[in-house]
């Protein structure tokens, strides 16, 4: 379908019915119930979940198939909030001129960075994307602030020319994101004995993207170009005594990479239009690396299992505090109800990060293929007195390209 | 002139922090080949001895002090710290007033004592893995490791003061001929930038005169035919691996007066002498040091306002910039050696 193969066509479709049933999907405890903390999904968090997927999916067509391990990506992202913020207060509050030219800034400044910082490869490319990034960072926190506003963050105001839309609406407010008319921030809400589910645009229209960009992914991964990209990364040296320059195709797909990251900052922009320099900050790549490594690098389905995964958790686990706790252990003995809690203290709450660099750490030492790997080897563990050799094609094709 | 020369020693405290973290990094990264993200929380974690034993030596008792009285006529309680119970008030105050310093011999155990649990526990395991992986491990190590420091000592700046001695600053000025007030200098800054030397001047020392030192160059050399020698070359790497982390460690010591730790200073300056490591040459020991001090003085006399007014905004980039230029056009670094991954 679509010009995948089996396989692939099987991936994409999970990916749709994921993306298009997440109201359902992430919604799982009626409300009310007690565990209705653990839904998911309303609006705000499902919008995220898609948009970082979005995000790392381009960093994994990155450093999954070449090897290459940019430490700058938020950089783009942050490019392309940016971008689409001055879309929305020059031109107008429509989110698709906003996302298409978040999308060329950031590809246009890859092209800059990715020409520099692909002259070197292995840690000094790290290094120096780390600078670039490090870099933007460090300017639109100071010089740049007529560009940026500094660290408030640039804002959409009233007194914005808006040439094709108004600068405000009728009753003097501030005109929302929208898409011909479609507010973003619009959405509706379906009651279902006990349960309610949230339909809002921003989320289907963020759902929609995700997956042309993943169908996008996925025709580079099986296309010659993907080919050539794992070439890069199994053996770069080779390559060069073939005659075969890689600079070409790793700059092609480092600008791909950059533009889906300014794609992503073009979505959070156009959900909330808002863009500050924290977005681009050091700590904002760690965290793209984070998601690609936990969901598994090199895999299709990874990149957005991980984005998923970690901010899934970081809302949930961040949630949950001391009195929480208590009422799940409340039927264990008074003593031991407290000593479990102390120990679970530490990790739940504000110490979420610490949770998540243990998993983390233990995902890259025991598990290098990130949970994609984890559930293959589940799966073939149970399956392992059949004696069948699709398990072996399975892995052929799941396999991180190394 | 004076605003040169007054810059030169601004640069020199920041430059002797990245010379002094960039030192440990190229230690380990020549000794064993690793690649350690977690390099900036060793950094932190000395910071926080100081801040451990400041709390250690002033943990106290109350005493009910008859002679004085609050303002309801109740006689005042006070807190004593142990430590004046057990060497009278003067000596006690003065412990306490030397806790920084005397925070130098509480760290150095207690690093390498992390450094050779981190290097047995985890790195040793990840010596065949590709850098990628072991830029990955180390960076969630350094990520756990922020966590729990900021789990047991919250997430604000600590305060922790410099003995009284070295409170006020320095006229440097005067010793040159210029007028008074023009240079001056905080003394703590001048005792780090001594300290940082000192301890540049041992690790070389160490490594160039003593046997084990020089079997470790050797190492460094050529791993596999100094273990075919017979000599254990792990363990010795093992150790210089805890060395690393003590000078992590006492360059954060140290630097407590200087900037009140917090938990992610160390995630700040590692980023930073990475990229001074990568400047100064991967692998080399004095090309890390040279490129501390170069980067530190240059960012100091890029926050000049004169330089900032032609180009503003310079200050913020410079160290990257350079970084950038130094990457391209001299792909070893300043001082590394030929071939030491030059890809």
């Amino acid at each position: 379908m679509f010009g995948l193969g089996k396989k692939d066509t099987t991936v994409f479709v999970v990916v749709i019915i994921l993306a298009l049933c997440a109201p359902f999907i992430l919604n799982p405890f009626p409300t009310g119930s007690s565990l209705a903390q653990f839904n998911a999904g309303y609006p705000d968090l499902m919008q995220r979940f898609v948009i970082f997927g979005i995000f790392a999916i381009g960093f994994n067509l990155l450093f999954g198939l070449t090897g290459y391990l940019s430490f700058g990506h938020a950089a783009f992202l942050g490019m392309g909030s940016y971008a689409a913020v001055w879309m929305f207060k020059l031109l107008s509050m429509n989110v698709i001129p906003a996302i298409l030219l978040s999308m060329v800034v950031a590809g246009l400044f890859a092209v800059v960075i990715g020409y520099v910082s692909l002259r070197r490869s292995g840690i000094y490319f790290s290094i120096l994307t780390l600078a670039f990034a490090q870099m933007s960072y460090n300017l639109a926190y100071s010089v740049l602030t007529p560009i940026t506003n500094g660290e408030t963050g640039l804002q959409i105001t009233l007194d914005d020319p808006r040439i094709l839309g108004s600068s405000a609406t009728a009753d003097g407010s501030i005109p929302v994101t929208n898409l011909f008319g479609l507010e973003m921030r619009h959405f509706t809400t379906v009651d279902v004995a006990g349960w309610s589910f949230n339909f809002s645009v921003g989320y289907y229209l963020c759902a929609v993207i995700m997956i042309l960009a993943f169908y996008v992914a996925v025709r580079i991964f099986r296309s010659p170009f993907g080919m050539m990209l794992r070439a890069i990364k199994s053996n770069q040296q080779r390559l060069y005594y073939t005659g075969l320059n890689a600079r070409p195709y790793t700059l092609a797909v480092f600008v791909i990479s950059g533009m889906y990251a300014g794609l992503a900052g073009g979505l959070m922009a156009s959900m909330d239009p808002l863009a500050g320099p924290e977005r681009m900050q050091w700590t904002a790549s760690g965290e793209v690396v984070l998601m690609t490594i936990l969901g598994g690098a090199g895999t299709l389905i990874g990149p957005v299992l991980g984005a998923g995964f970690i901010k899934y958790f970081e809302n949930i686990f961040s949630k949950i505090n001391d009195s929480v706790l208590h009422g799940w252990f409340a039927f264990l003995p008074d003593g031991l109800e407290n000593f479990v809690i102390a120990i679970l203290h530490p990790f739940v709450g504000k110490g979420w990060h610490l949770t998540l660099g243990l998993m983390f750490m233990l995902v890259v030492i025991f598990l290098p293929g990130g949970l994609v790997e984890g559930g293959q080897r589940i799966s073939r563990a149970l399956r392992r007195d059949k004696p069948e050799d699709n398990g072996a094609a399975s892995k052929a094709s799941h396999e991180p390209a190394e | 002139m004076d605003a040169i020369i007054l810059q030169i020693l601004n640069g020199l405290d920041k430059g002797s922090a990245y010379a002094l973290i960039a030192l440990g990094l190229t230690l380990i990264f020549g000794t064993l080949g690793v690649v350690n993200f977690a390099h900036g929380a060793l950094f932190m974690i000395g910071a926080f001895c100081a801040v451990t034993l400041n709390r250690i030596l002033t943990l106290s008792h109350q005493v009910v002090d008859e002679s004085r009285k609050d303002f309801l006529g109740n006689p005042l309680k006070v807190d004593v710290p142990y430590v004046n119970d057990w060497f009278g008030e003067a000596a006690g105050a003065t412990i306490i007033d030397w806790a920084v310093p005397l925070a130098i011999l509480f760290s150095i155990p207690v690093m390498i004592a992390i450094g050779v649990i981190m290097e047995r526990g985890l790195i040793k395991h990840f010596y065949r893995r590709p850098h990628a992986d072991q830029i990955l491990v180390t960076f969630g190590l350094a990520i756990v490791l922020q966590e729990i420091i900021k789990y047991f000592y919250g997430a604000n700046p600590i305060p922790t003061p410099a003995p009284d001695v070295f409170r006020g600053s320095f006229d440097f000025g005067v010793l040159l001929g210029f007028d008074p007030n023009v240079i001056i200098y905080p003394y703590w800054r001048l005792v780090y930038f001594a300290f940082a030397a000192l301890i540049i001047g041992g690790v070389f020392a160490f490594l160039q005169f003593t046997t084990f030192g020089m079997v470790v160059r050797a190492g460094m050399a050529d791993r596999e035919t100094v273990g075919l020698l017979g000599i254990n070359i792990d363990r010795r790497f093992t150790i210089m691996f805890g060395l690393a982390a003590a000078v992590a460690g006492l360059a954060g010591v140290m630097y407590a007066p200087i900037n009140s730790p917090n938990y992610h200073m160390g995630m700040d300056f590692l980023v930073l002498s990475f990229v001074v490591v990568v400047v100064g040459g991967m692998g080399s020991l004095p090309g890390a040091v040279l490129a501390g001090f170069v980067l530190g003085v240059l960012e100091s006399f890029a926050s000049m306002n004169e330089i900032k007014s032609i180009l503003p905004g310079i200050d913020q980039i410079i160290i990257y910039l350079v970084a950038i230029i130094i990457l391209l056009t001299r792909p070893r670094g300043l001082m590394g050696r030929k071939g030491v991954m030059e890809d």
